[in-house]
């Protein structure tokens, strides 16, 4: 980027609430239903259908608005907003104007990207619209289907203001974001699926300069790495304009992730004019002072502070903490584990190792995992006494994963328990530096690297399951070195 | 026969409910060619309905307070199953998958839905006119309107092809058909009635309510159709009082409220001579005038078609030839935009594109302070006007109409002429209030004349109290409408 421009961003999120049913009927939110299966009079807009809005909603919005220090006002007006599109049912989206459910807010950045407390505009509530299906069918050429299962879901906006200043800050504001909301259990954070969407205003200007430039609007953009490179691309390409004496023409661009570029969907003389006004089918929405309190009083520790928490408590690196705090569920899983067993850092080792690659690989979530946090410190309360060693434990680990049986139940069927008697290692030792004479030459002549080949030898002969401090000392001795 | 009289006769036995309503669905064959009051007539269904009311009852069941009596509902209230157009061309074919909450309502309560009745398209109308059906014809003079847009439903109720019927009252939508077919027309105040299943016009001024020839059967329909529903967000939890135990015939004490300088200029005198002789019907009951002022009363015709068209440009976009109703035939290069725009052309009519395009100029950039914003203060300010009102009165009481009934065509190349046909009852609508047109007289060409009073916020009460003592004093609502019983008596030879 030339250094004679400062970029100027801000980010209008789109997350999609986690209830069971619609914002304004008792339609299922669920993902994935044969088209229209969640479909009733309100939510594909037949004549004399009138909307009822959906309580939990409004509980997670408000949840979500005072995590994010935002004011949730105690009243405000739901409002349509005008424009005819096939997957909109009803001619207008129900939504929130001028007054929004909540104002202010922000999110504090980390050094690493400026450091800057990037504010949020406003929060407010809205429906989703329906999908058309352009392709897919066999008379796709000439028709377009509709399916209005998304249609009425329940959505917050969660504006910014313009405060970042460069792609990989938005970036990880937005992930950031993401990450509370999940948190909170306010959204799923599912992109793919469009529970969770984002769109970038993006404007340069030099920089000292109190103005604003010409900005252009993202749509769309459904990844953290397509986000910042598609700011990337909107930034360069504004510098770009600008340094050949150009001008930036205000309008809204789509992201090509093959070809990494912008283009133009509509420009502002094209823009709508929504003829937004207060929806008379709703009365005014009261979030009164107790309601509110219940919430904040509700509201779980979040990401940040729970990161701090762990590292003074537990005693844990920072690098842990960041890990295990990627969720809630993985930071309870760790927590209820640490304090079953009693050592922080196996359970923390074992979480970050076993247990999130196991989610990895079978790409699940933490309250899939069968193994619980109890079964965990068992498994590590094992190792630490000897039973078994660490290798024979990420086997133990995994026939846990497979039966829900505990460590130790596992240890006895299956003779797993760690050899420590001499009895039973220095026979095989013996066998083994019988079985290898050359190896044994080298080593007595000063190639003690050859040493480990030996000990591994021994433990594949047991199986796994010799102590292997035991093994070291009887080959040691028994070489005389 | 009321619709209290017809129920109890058929609980006692002395009739059935099939017997009622084979009588009342024979009535509407003898005179539906000449007044065209249905869309719809559901003779089949009613027919096995009233039958299976009157198993019912041969069961020892209990019965409903409208147990086997025929109703009609305005064709812009959805009934599962039965077409519902609103008039309109662009839902010519529409069968809604669902009931409205009054329909599901009047089932419940016993009540035989033998119809769907016109309108003018989508409400918008003071004539039935407006109807791509063809109009409504007065039972009193086939040559005029019955007013409207509740025209079917108050010519139905008042030829006698049914004792009870729904109308919607967006401006004066239910009284104003109901003063010019002299009968009762009640809309209850905002939010007492569902209007879950109403095909919207002014979403924040519609108002279901009953048309209907006593003020005893309007509020035995209402207790059956009001009361919060969960359907319908901006529905009243307040509660429905006992509305017929109300209808004591006591006035005594009452103080009516008459904007005097509110009845000014454009007033019929006949309309005023049948006012003012009402007024003093209930003074000798015992009742108390007083002079009051509504200063902003007279700004209600223009707050109202800012407010009402706004709503109604909104409401009515969802009538796109998407998912149902008319959709233009496609040609091979048409665009989704040619789609939209010759579907709504082919299938609104006239006065409907005259209000969407109004609507939308108010709500544009730039206007709506100057008009939607203003209008909306304006109803403030009105509102106020009768919260003022309504500390020294218990009712307030207007005509319902400026004139009588109209000749067909007479005002349909002049909009503004028709719009003002609702001077005395918009103000109703804007401010949520409750009200009721009751028969108080005729003009000299005997056609009726309509008595309207406005009551206090969810005091259906006081405002049926008053209206059903002034028709212990009179018998204009007992009058048979003219031309409808020239043409029961005809001779049955003649065509």
């Amino acid at each position: 980027m030339s250094d004679t421009f400062e970029a100027v961003i801000g980010l209008e999120i789109h997350a999609q609430l986690l209830t069971a049913t619609k914002i304004f009927c008792g339609c299922s939110t669920a993902f994935g239903a044969p088209p229209n299966a969640h479909a009733c009079p309100v939510c594909v807009g037949l004549p004399g259908a009138l909307p009822v809005l959906n309580r939990r909603a409004v509980d997670l919005a408000v949840t979500a608005a005072l995590a994010l220090g935002c004011e949730v006002q105690e009243r405000s007006v739901f409002a349509r907003k005008n424009y005819f599109y096939p997957d909109l049912p009803k001619g207008y989206q129900i939504s929130q104007f001028e007054l929004p459910l909540a104002l202010g807010g922000g999110l504090q950045m980390p050094a690493s990207v400026g450091g800057r407390f990037v504010k949020l505009t406003r929060i407010h509530m809205e429906e989703d619209a329906g999908k058309s299906l352009h392709e897919g069918f066999a008379d796709s050429d000439r028709k377009t289907y509709l399916d209005y299962n998304r249609s009425g879901v329940p959505l917050v906006e969660i504006v910014s203001e313009p405060d970042m200043r460069s792609a990989e800050e938005a970036a990880l504001f937005f992930e950031t974001l993401r990450q509370i909301l999940v948190w909170l259990g306010v959204n799923d954070g599912n992109m793919d699926e469009g529970s969770l969407r984002c769109d970038a205003n993006v404007s340069v200007r030099r920089p000292g300069d109190p103005k604003l430039g010409t900005k252009t609007e993202v749509k769309n953009v459904n990844s953290f790495r397509y986000l910042e490179k598609a700011i990337e691309f909107e930034i360069g390409r504004h510098i770009d304009v600008l340094d050949h004496g150009g001008r930036i023409v205000q309008e809204t661009r789509l992201f090509d992730a093959a070809q990494g570029k912008t283009y133009s969907m509509r420009s502002k003389e094209e823009a709508h004019d929504y003829r937004y006004f207060p929806e008379p089918d709703l009365p005014p929405l009261m979030v009164d002072a107790a309601r509110r309190d219940r919430i904040k009083a509700a509201l779980p520790e979040l990401p940040e502070a729970r990161r701090r928490r762990l590292i003074a408590e537990y005693g844990i690196p920072e690098y842990d903490a960041a890990l295990l705090t990627q969720t809630r569920g993985v930071a309870d899983y760790f927590e209820q584990t640490a304090r079953s067993c009693g050592n922080a850092k196996a359970a923390s080792n074992w979480v970050m190792g076993e247990v999130l690659r196991n989610m990895k690989e079978r790409a699940v979530a933490i309250e899939a995992v069968p193994i619980t946090p109890a079964a965990l410190a068992g498994l590590i309360t094992i190792v630490e006494q000897g039973t078994i060693s660490s290798t024979v434990a990420k086997d133990v680990f995994a026939r846990m994963y497979d039966t829900g049986r505990a460590a130790a139940e596992i240890v006895a069927a299956d003779g797993l328990a760690q050899i420590s008697d001499t009895s039973s290692l220095e026979p095989i030792v013996q066998r083994v530096l019988a079985a290898h004479p050359d190896v044994v030459a080298e080593i007595k002549a000063g190639k003690d690297r050859k040493f480990q080949f030996l000990v591994g030898q021994v433990m594949k002969e047991t199986r796994g399951k010799g102590d292997p401090k035991l093994v070291t000392d009887l080959m040691r001795a028994a070489l005389g070195t | 026969m009321t619709a209290r009289q017809l129920t109890q006769q058929i609980r006692r036995g002395d009739t059935s409910a099939v017997a009622v309503c084979e009588a009342h669905l024979d009535r509407i064959k003898t005179l539906e060619p000449a007044v065209s009051a249905f869309n719809t007539v559901t003779a089949e269904r009613a027919l096995a309905r009233a039958r299976s009311l009157d198993a019912l009852q041969q069961a020892g069941a209990p019965l409903g307070p409208l147990h086997g009596v025929p109703v009609a509902l305005k064709d812009n209230m959805c009934t599962a199953g039965v077409p519902t157009t609103a008039s309109s061309k662009i839902l010519r074919g529409f069968v809604p998958p669902y009931n409205a909450t009054v329909a599901t309502r009047l089932e419940a309560a016993g009540a035989v839905i033998v119809g769907k009745t016109n309108l003018d398209e989508f409400a918008m109308g003071s004539s039935t006119e407006n109807s791509a059906l063809g109009p409504t014809r007065n039972p009193w003079d086939l040559d005029r309107t019955p007013g409207g847009s509740s025209g079917g439903s108050a010519a139905a109720v008042a030829a006698g092809m049914v004792p009870l019927a729904l109308g919607s009252d967006t401006g004066g939508s239910i009284r104003q058909p109901a003063a010019l077919c002299g009968i009762v027309g009640l809309k209850p105040t905002y939010g007492r009635v569902s209007r879950y299943g109403l095909m919207a016009f002014a979403s924040s001024l519609d108002q279901i309510g009953p048309l209907t020839h006593t003020v005893e059967d309007a509020a035995l329909m209402l207790a059956a159709i009001g009361g919060h529903d969960g359907h319908d967000a901006t529905s009243s939890s307040e509660q429905l009082p006992d509305l017929l135990a109300a209808l004591t015939g006591e006035v005594t004490g009452l103080r009516i409220g008459v904007p005097r300088a509110f009845l000014g200029d454009g007033v019929d005198p006949a309309i005023l001579a049948a006012f003012n002789a009402a007024l003093a019907t209930l003074a000798a009951r015992g009742a108390t005038l007083v002079d009051i002022e509504l200063p902003h009363a007279g700004y209600g015709i223009p707050v109202y078609y800012l407010i009402a068209t706004a709503e109604a440009s909104s409401n009515l976009a969802r009538y796109d030839g998407v998912r149902y109703g008319h959709r233009t035939a496609i040609e091979k290069d048409d665009t989704l935009r040619t789609m939209y725009e010759r579907s709504r052309d082919e299938g609104f009519g006239a006065e409907v594109k005259r209000r969407i395009m109004l609507g939308t100029y108010v709500l544009s950039a730039g206007y709506y302070d100057a008009y939607y914003l203003k209008a909306q203060q304006v109803r403030t300010l009105l509102r106020q006007d009768f919260e003022r009102v309504f500390a020294t009165v218990d009712v307030v009481a207007t005509p319902t109409t400026p004139t009588p009934a109209f000749k067909l065509g007479e005002k349909t190349s002049d909009p503004i002429q028709m719009y003002l046909n609702d001077i005395f009852t918009v103000s109703a609508n804007l401010t949520g209030l409750p009200a009721i047109s009751v028969p108080c007289g005729f003009s000299a060409g005997r056609l009726p004349i309509g008595l309207q009073f406005t009551g206090r916020s969810f005091d259906e009460v006081t405002l049926l109290r008053v209206a059903d003592a002034y028709q212990r004093d009179t018998a204009f609502h007992t009058e048979s409408p003219t031309a409808a019983e020239a043409l029961m008596n005809r001779p049955a030879s003649q065509p």
